[in-house]
């Protein structure tokens, strides 16, 4: 196995609504951020970055081959190397990942981005579910949820203090992160005090709709050396997926994130820092169940997907997150999970490490 | 491969081979800084490029960024309404919702000025006899109707004028 590292690692200041650019200038500066933080950016991008991969969905922009004016962006000429995934960017450094692995490639480029602004979450994502008998009652991504979260409460997984105080924690947390979106929380009994949304989800305890999106350097080897002082390591990565049929899975719990975990080696050693990709309170407690995560080790300090949920990106922000503190010193190993589908269908996890 | 038994009540029944699910999707399309500025300027009759500052190409319609360099292109260049045909399609199919007869002819047409062709119709001459490096100018709707939209220009036509060489419009094809 080759020794692959995240250098370098970008984002948007996350919000609600980017009104005043496209897809493709929202995710221009993230690029240029991405490639200047390790001093590359100044020469043609096929020259400075071997293999480029990114994750979007076109079902978010409205538009067929959305991704491909993203390349503007880019500059892709002359022909690079690329590849992209119609789901979130962590998938995308997934592949990355593996083209550094077979020596095709000593340099990638991630990013990924999303604009949920444009249309209605909520009925978009209710396109990727099973076309025959669930997608034509058109279930909404929350109201899914809602189904895991009710069979979490009656099954003693969670309670409904615990998801708030999830809730007050991450916001909490997320005042310190100046790409958040949603910063700042309200005490959990407070928070309680609210309606339910859909039962017994309240608004707290889903992540907030975003517009935004982030990019990240990998690179081999003397590669990372020579182009951070502390690489992030890739001492493991997985990924597993569960039964695409909401009845054919126990919603407690996520068995693709406990055998992704374990094919990383989330266990072989202590966990500093864990990003955890929940968009529902809920299911960071599904999350770290799954993982074997004890009290020592810091969940979210960025605040997580409840502070900022860029789809596509919000995985690979996870992973950045991570990537980022012990980067910069702050975390010495790391976790990083990123989630795509109904439900915690299908679980990417990612062990990040710095050296001494 | 065990056998699938039906109980009593679907014995007999035609299998449903054929499942209409209609899905239907809005979205309020965010035009960006680019576009808004090239719509805009379509409103008040006028083509705006945008220029590379680091290849020097000029792109029309724009799109806020070079795809050689990868780099913002800021800057505004007003750009003539007249160009030539590099390349053209003559259109035979008549195809569900179109509202133009067939034989129609559409084109790339390079604008005086700019690097890349831009897709539109040439009308006001037989379709046989359009050909490649043909001079050509922007038919504009009238005035009171021109709106941020690239339908202001109905189509283009021939300006009469010789037509350009084709080694002046090569790398263009």
């Amino acid at each position: 196995m080759r020794d692959v590292a995240v250098v370098s690692f970008a984002q948007t200041v996350h919000a609600r609504r980017d009104d005043d650019h496209n897809e493709v200038e929202l995710l221009m500066p993230v690029l240029q951020e991405v490639k200047a933080k390790v001093g590359l950016g100044r020469r043609l991008h096929g020259e400075e970055i071997d293999f480029t991969c990114s994750g979007s969905t076109d079902y978010l922009a409205g538009s067929a081959f959305s991704f491909v004016v993203a390349l503007d962006g880019v500059g892709a000429w002359p022909p690079i190397a690329e590849s992209h995934v119609e789901m979130d960017a962590a998938w995308a450094l997934y592949e990355a990942w593996v083209k550094l692995q077979t020596g095709e490639a000593d340099t990638a480029l991630v990013y990924g981005y999303g604009k949920s602004s444009p249309g209605s979450l909520r009925d978009v994502l209710s396109r990727q579910l099973d076309p025959y008998y669930v997608a034509p009652l058109w279930p909404d991504s929350v109201a899914l949820a809602a189904l895991q979260a009710r069979a979490c409460l009656d099954g003693k997984i969670t309670s409904p203090e615990e998801m708030a105080e999830v809730a007050a924690r991450s916001r909490r947390d997320a005042a310190g992160n100046p790409h958040a979106q949603l910063q700042g929380s309200a005490a959990p009994a407070e928070l309680l005090d609210a309606p339910e949304l859909a039962p017994p989800l309240r608004q707290h305890d889903c992540a907030p709709i975003t517009d935004g999106a982030a990019a990240m350097i990998l690179a081999a080897g003397d590669r990372a050396r020579d182009l951070v002082d502390r690489p992030a390591w890739v001492r493991g990565i997985d990924h597993r997926i569960d039964p695409h049929s909401l009845g054919a899975r126990d919603l407690t719990e996520s068995p693709s994130t406990r055998i992704a975990g374990e094919r990383a080696g989330v266990g072989d050693g202590p966990v500093d820092v864990a990003e955890l990709h929940a968009p529902f309170t809920h299911q960071e407690v599904i999350l770290r169940r799954a993982l074997g995560l004890d009290g020592k080790t810091a969940v979210n300090p960025s605040g997580g997907a409840l502070a900022a949920n860029p789809m596509m990106a919000a995985g690979l922000v996870r992973i950045g997150e991570a990537a980022q503190r012990v980067i910069d010193g702050g975390a010495g190993r790391a976790v990083a999970h990123a989630t795509s589908g109904p439900c915690l269908q299908q679980n990417l996890v990612c062990v990040l490490e710095g050296e001494g | 491969m065990s056998e699938v038994t039906l109980p009593d009540s679907l014995q007999g029944l035609e299998p449903v081979t054929v499942v209409e699910t209609p899905a239907r999707l809005d979205y309020r399309f965010t035009a960006g800084q680019a576009t808004t500025r090239f719509l805009t300027g379509i409103a008040a009759k006028r083509i705006l490029g945008e220029r590379c500052p680091t290849c020097r190409k000029v792109y029309v319609p724009p799109r806020g960024a070079c795809p050689i360099d990868g780099v913002p292109t800021a800057e505004q260049i007003e750009l003539a309404h007249t160009g030539i045909v590099t390349t053209f399609c003559v259109v035979n199919l008549q195809f569900y919702g179109q509202e133009l007869e067939v034989p129609y002819v559409c084109a790339t047409v390079l604008l005086d000025g700019a690097d890349i062709g831009l897709f539109g119709l040439v009308q006001e001459i037989p379709a046989d006899e359009v050909r490649m490096g043909m001079r050509v100018e922007a038919a504009w709707v009238d005035d009171a109707d021109l709106a941020p939209n690239l339908t202001s220009i109905r189509w283009w036509r021939p300006t009469g004028e010789p037509d350009a060489d084709y080694e002046t419009y090569r790398e263009h094809v």
